[in-house]
């Protein structure tokens, strides 16, 4: 049995009175796409906002391999390999889609301050490497002719796209994407699909929250359901449809 | 014709000098506004600066590129225990935080008897060469304009643009604002010394809120999203009034009063039609060019 890359342990997060988050346990393994499920207000964003260490658990724990990573400020928790997108969409408006792909990097660029003030070759190669990669990933999510558009021109679909390059350019361990289709058309939501499957074929782990049940029970290895905070539910794809607590949660109570 | 340029230059010299150190401190405010953040300290940093050197100057005998490094490094210590507090301050409550700081200084000089209160320090040697302070701007140039296109310009840009996402690509923002805070200390407390050893004399009414304002308008006129348009900004409206000299008996106002109307005048043209400042006019007439044309 290997190691999970992710591992949340009992873990709690309230507002107030409202447990958004109520003793959730989760493991994702190295290279599987693990679908978060479950109503609205289920608490799903907030498991992405406490691995990604924007909210701090109330109580129990959240590692990454061996590490515990909550209490970590959010650069601290990317530093360890774990990337993002949001489920609003926040790119950064006035820069253009490769830009907003280089500042993706910033944890991989090995840049001396020194070679940029002293005007040498290495540091134009390097930002030149850094501009070059960020196209790169760009034409990997169907972008190439949108690269030097500004974020805020781009369409809501591109805008999601441009998030997920974004993400990628860090070459995370851990890639957390929250509804990367909302407002998407069908044929964006196939090669989403089929990025989410390469992604996790180069031994990356994809912890997806998706309003999209077919494309959930598509791509994912392995499935948790939230609901009110708790996990009702967990397995593979045909299970977790099979499951009844699910089905009541979705569906409602038949009496 | 050299005999007219060097009539010129004994005429406007002031002038000269005073692009070159509004220039400086429009630069330190650019400086934190690069990443987004609306601090306002810079007349406390340069009126630490320019007190620092004088006294250095006056009473310690220090050589004089001693005295300037000196007022480089004490605003940049200054602002590392006063960042760490305020910087956790967002927009409007950040400005206010950090106007306060720029009122203790000068109301603490005010109060302070050894360098003569409200009256300041006066006969100070005057030690600043024209050259001296252009060479200064033109390293501050350089420096910021090498940031651009490196991870650490791009980390600045991602800050202003949205704080909490760029967190999650890794950047520590704290850290990054911190140092551009220093970075702008270091800036206008360098001016501050300039300024003191051209016009020979200190006084704490040279830093006040509308000191601060100044190099803010600086900054907003010329175009707060480019390393070098902060400096055209504080050359344009430190030569306006010049020009605007000659105009002043014709239409019957006072010099002073002229000016004031005349900046607030431009400032609230450069808002209205040129929002990203005055490098964006030539893009601008562009487009209302290409606007106006038929196909």
């Amino acid at each position: 049995m290997t190691i999970p890359l992710l591992r949340l342990e009992d873990v709690h997060r309230a507002f107030g009175g409202v447990r958004a988050v109520d003793g959730a346990r989760l493991s994702v393994a190295p290279g599987e796409v693990h679908g978060l499920i479950g109503p609205n207000g289920a608490g799903k964003t907030s498991v992405i906002n406490l691995v990604s260490g924007l909210l701090v658990p109330t109580a129990g724990r959240i590692l990454l391999g061996e590490a515990p990573i909550h209490g970590l400020a959010p650069h601290a928790v990317a530093g360890l390999g774990v990337a993002r997108t949001f489920q609003s969409i926040r790119l950064f408006p006035d820069l253009s889609a490769r830009d907003n792909v280089v500042v993706g990097q910033h944890l991989r660029r090995r840049a001396s301050l020194a070679a940029r003030l002293l005007l040498l070759p290495s540091a134009r190669a390097e930002a030149q490497a850094a501009r070059d990669q960020a196209a790169a990933l760009l034409a990997r999510v169907g972008l190439s002719d949108r690269i030097r558009e500004h974020a805020r021109n781009l369409s809501y679909g591109e805008q999601r796209r441009v998030e997920i390059a974004r993400a990628l350019a860090s070459a995370p361990r851990l890639l957390l994407l929250d509804e990367p289709t909302a407002g998407m058309n069908p044929v964006e939501v196939r090669s989403m699909a089929a990025l989410i499957r390469q992604v996790a074929a180069e031994g990356r782990s994809v912890l997806l929250v998706e309003h999209n049940v077919r494309l959930v029970m598509q791509v994912c290895d392995r499935i948790t359901v939230l609901d009110f905070g708790k996990v009702i539910a967990e397995g593979t794809p045909a299970e977790v449809s099979r499951d009844p607590a699910v089905i009541t949660a979705y569906l409602g109570d038949s009496r | 014709m050299w005999e007219a340029l060097a009539s010129f230059y004994d005429t406007y010299q002031s002038t000269v000098a005073y692009v070159g150190i509004n220039a400086l401190l429009a630069l330190s405010v650019y400086a934190t506004l690069s990443c987004g953040q609306l601090a306002l300290g810079s007349s406390g940093f340069a009126a630490i600066g320019a007190y620092a050197a004088a006294l250095l100057t006056l009473h310690a005998g220090w050589p004089f590129p001693l005295v300037l490094g000196a007022a480089l490094a004490l605003p940049a210590l200054v602002a590392v225990p006063l960042g760490l507090p305020v910087l956790r301050l967002k927009g409007v409550f950040l400005a206010i935080a950090t106007i306060a700081f720029g009122e203790v200084v000068r109301l603490g000089l005010v109060n302070w008897q050894y360098v003569n209160g409200a009256q300041g320090i006066v006969a100070i040697p005057q030690k600043t060469a024209v050259w001296m302070i252009y060479l200064s701007l033109a390293v501050a140039l350089f420096v910021l304009g090498r940031l651009r296109g490196s991870k650490w310009g791009f980390a600045l840009e991602a800050i202003r643009e949205d704080e909490p996402a760029a967190r999650t690509m890794g950047i520590p923002t704290a850290r990054y604002k911190l140092t551009m805070l220093v970075l702008g200390a270091a800036l206008a407390g360098l001016a501050g010394a300039l300024e003191a050893h051209f016009t020979f004399m200190v006084a704490p009414n040279g830093f006040t809120f509308g000191r601060v304002v100044d190099m803010l308008v600086f900054a907003v006129v010329g175009g707060a999203q480019l390393y070098w348009a902060p400096a055209l900004g504080a050359a344009f409206l430190t030569i306006l009034p010049e020009l605007l000299r000659d105009l002043a008996p014709k239409v019957g106002i006072e010099p002073g009063p002229l000016r004031l109307m005349v900046n607030g005048l431009v400032l609230l043209l450069v808002i209205l039609f040129l929002p990203s400042g005055l490098v964006s006019l030539p893009r601008r007439v562009r487009e209302w060019s290409s606007a106006r044309s038929p196909e």
